[in-house]
């Protein structure tokens, strides 16, 4: 990337590129695909993001449910306008596979592509499945690199034609364990070819600090842009949940407080005591509390160095984006110009 | 007893230090116990193999005891402890097999124990009273076809 | 060594199905030493079958007989007249022991009364885990002597995925990170180093994915005359 970086030349000519290079705080957003053929709910939840991010992630059979596919998906998406960012696993897929849809997807005009280990299919609806697991995740970054800066397959062989130039993304969980592994691991994937970072979700600032402070003591920030994965919390138990049962996620103690003193008008009442109407101002105020939080935790990220941008993962709740992106004072979105050749 | 037919049987493996010594004592005491059971002498319930009592119920017994000592008081340490949880695989077998777990149980007796042997008997004897004999036992009137384990063995 | 467990009896029922004459074999190797399938398992199953067909009203003739190693000719030779008189074997070897009998007596029906799990070792007394998989390109000297392939649930080998937390692995918190172990040993003994390079792709044709493998020993082989 420093070379190409060097030359002026864009190595995939994205929006997501163009907008990082151009030194923009750059948004993403993820987009759920629906567990149906619906193409409606894609275009509907594109109508959701446009304009408010740079581009967006497209999931692949996430939490190994499975779900529209995520090229599938994004050709939708860029018939619409949007630029997606495909995501990609090495659950489902072995080395043939995933070169061959990275071929298709680049066809069909996809750009970005994030290269991702995958959930473990037993979490999904198909824990009887077989996985494949043929690469992982840093090869995967290695094999989309080479198929764009070699113009060669995985094997050796060299494309016959032009090559997919795309833009590529990995993951970092920051604060998984073994923890002082982890900036060691994003310097293996940034080595291997990757553009652009995009983290689990931050909610623990103080622990962000400390993972960049690493990441910029290895000089990571500048090989690669890094994305500050956030979202919007929905409800105390959605938090809790997260906090004890979601590997890699820190969530202080006290913003599930302020969670829990959103919905204090409501407190102490069980379920069934509730009308309707109650619940829904319930769940109104915590959502609204969960906004709050985000914007704010944008906020401290935005004076984090080495913070290239933010991920925002609003899972199946995509109409909180617009809030956050205007909340947090990155709206509107920039359009870039192409860098002179 | 009444209601317990004539050839009942029960197999009782008795531990040397302390269950068929509270067994002899029993005798030496004038204590009463049914005759139905048959005591088999082992060093230590440690011993008991899980085949032992599926033969024992293979050659149509009723019902086992196995008899060992006072938990923390095995003469080899942990032999009994190693009993009870083969007195459980063999309640698992007897259930996959087809017959009650009940026919089975472990038993704590100190040799000093007499009447509790005595009371462990007669436990068992109620048990196949409630259950009916071995269903797997020669000649046995519930017994669909009267095919017996010798030619089988 | 290879370690199964019993399939259940009413699976093993099913597969013996209506015939009359049962010999059990159990094997005296591996899966007498996981207390699987050795002599005794071999009389406990043979007399639970005798026991619970009688008491459905069809008695069969089960015996059982347990050979050194199911998975070598010579010793299956010992048994060859007692399995040409039965209608079924119930090889309770591993999966090897199965097949070894199925070639070795092509006329005599032959069912599995185990599931034949991993390679492995007892941890402890009755607690058996897996520690390899066969894949036919040793890496243990590049991970610290932890296979990631065995034993981190997505087989990764440039380091843990993000789902490793507090020493275990996402699928089971009954599961260790294969990959915090490699890197607490990579650690111990001064060489985290070697987890910064990155590992290319597996060359998998050593493994399954390159179909049914087979080794020969020039060296070994008899020669034609013999």
């Amino acid at each position: 990337m420093a070379e190409a970086m060097a030359s002026n030349g864009y190595v995939s000519g994205s929006n997501l590129e163009k907008v990082l290079r151009a030194g923009h705080f750059a948004v993403t957003a993820e987009l759920g695909p629906p567990q149906s053929a619906d193409g409606e709910v894609i275009r509907k939840k594109a109508g959701l993001l446009r304009g408010f991010c740079d581009a967006v992630n497209i999931t692949d059979n996430q939490t190994a449910i499975v779900r529209m596919s995520s090229i599938g998906a994004g050709a939708i998406l860029v018939r619409e306008g949007l630029e997606p960012v495909i995501q990609m696993t090495c659950r489902d897929r072995n080395r043939l596979a995933i070169q061959s849809d990275l071929l298709g997807a680049y066809a069909l005009g996809m750009r970005n592509v994030l290269c991702l280990t995958g959930d473990h299919q037993t979490f999904g609806n198909h824990p009887q499945a077989k996985n494949v697991f043929d690469i992982d995740s840093v090869q995967l970054i290695q094999m989309v690199k080479t198929l764009r800066d070699e113009r060669a397959f995985q094997c050796g062989d060299p494309l016959k034609g032009s090559e997919p130039r795309f833009f590529i993304g990995a993951a970092e969980s920051p604060f998984a364990d073994p923890v002082e592994f982890r900036p060691y691991r994003l310097g293996k994937k940034i080595k291997a070819g990757a553009n652009f970072i995009q983290t689990q979700l931050v909610f623990d600032i103080p622990a962000f600090e400390a993972f960049m402070e690493k990441v910029r003591s290895l000089g990571l920030h500048q090989q690669a842009y890094i994305l500050a994965g956030v979202g919007p919390l929905k409800s105390p138990a959605m938090a809790k949940y997260m906090k004890e049962s979601v590997p890699g996620i820190l969530i202080p103690d006290e913003l599930i407080q302020r969670l829990e003193e959103a919905g204090k008008p409501w407190a102490g009442k069980s379920k069934d005591e509730l009308t309707k109407e109650e619940k829904k101002a319930r769940s109104e105020a915590w959502k609204q509390t969960g906004i709050e939080i985000c914007i704010e935790l944008i906020q401290h990220i935005l004076r984090i160095e080495g913070v290239a941008g933010v991920h925002i993962m609003a899972i199946e709740w995509e109409e909180a984006v617009a809030p956050i992106v205007k909340g947090a004072g990155l709206y509107p979105r920039p359009v870039v110009e192409p860098l002179p050749a | 007893m009444s209601g317990v037919k004539e050839d009942t049987q029960i197999v009782a493996f008795c531990c040397q230090y302390c269950a068929y010594a509270a067994a002899d004592l029993a005798g030496g005491l004038r204590l009463q116990y049914p005759p139905e059971v048959k005591i088999i002498q082992i060093p230590c319930t440690g011993k008991m193999d899980i085949l032992y009592a599926l033969q024992a119920f293979e050659e149509g017994a009723d019902a086992v005891m196995v008899a060992g000592c006072l938990p923390g008081d095995c003469h080899f340490l942990e032999g009994n402890y190693n009993a009870i949880r083969r007195v459980e695989r063999v309640k698992d077998l007897l259930r996959m097999i087809g017959l009650e777990s009940q026919r089975i149980k472990m038993f704590h007796i100190s040799s000093s124990m007499a009447s509790q042997f005595v009371r462990a008997v007669e436990e068992m004897l109620d048990v196949v009273e409630q259950l009916g004999p071995n269903p797997l036992r020669a000649n046995h009137p519930e017994n669909p076809k009267e095919m017996i384990s010798e030619e089988t063995r | 060594m290879i370690i199964a467990e019993q399939k259940p009896f009413e699976e093993i029922k099913s597969l013996v199905g209506a015939a009359q004459k049962v010999l059990v074999v159990g094997c005296g190797t591996c899966v007498t030493v996981c207390f699987a399938g050795g002599s005794r398992e071999a009389a406990i199953l043979a007399a639970s079958l005798r026991m619970a067909s009688k008491l459905n009203g069809d008695p069969k003739e089960v015996s059982d007989v347990t050979v050194q190693r199911q998975c070598e000719w010579e010793y299956l030779d010992s048994i060859a007249e007692q399995v040409s008189a039965v209608d079924v074997v119930l090889s309770l070897g591993c999966g090897i022991g199965v097949q070894a009998i199925a070639e070795h007596f092509p006329k005599t029906w032959v069912v599995p009364g185990l599931n034949t799990a991993f390679l492995g070792l007892p941890a402890e007394q009755g607690v058996w885990v897996e520690r390899c998989a066969a894949c036919g390109d040793c890496i243990l000297g590049l991970t610290a002597g932890v296979c990631p392939i065995a034993r981190c649930s997505k087989s990764l080998l440039n380091g843990p995925c993000g789902g490793s937390q507090n020493g275990h692995c996402e699928v089971n918190p009954d599961i260790p990170c294969g990959w915090q172990l490699i890197y607490d040993r990579l650690k111990a003994l001064g060489k985290l180093e070697m987890l910064y390079e990155i590992r290319p792709p597996k060359n998998w044709r050593t493994s399954r994915d390159g179909g049914p493998r087979k080794i020969v020993r020039p060296d070994l082989r008899l020669s034609e005359e013999e």
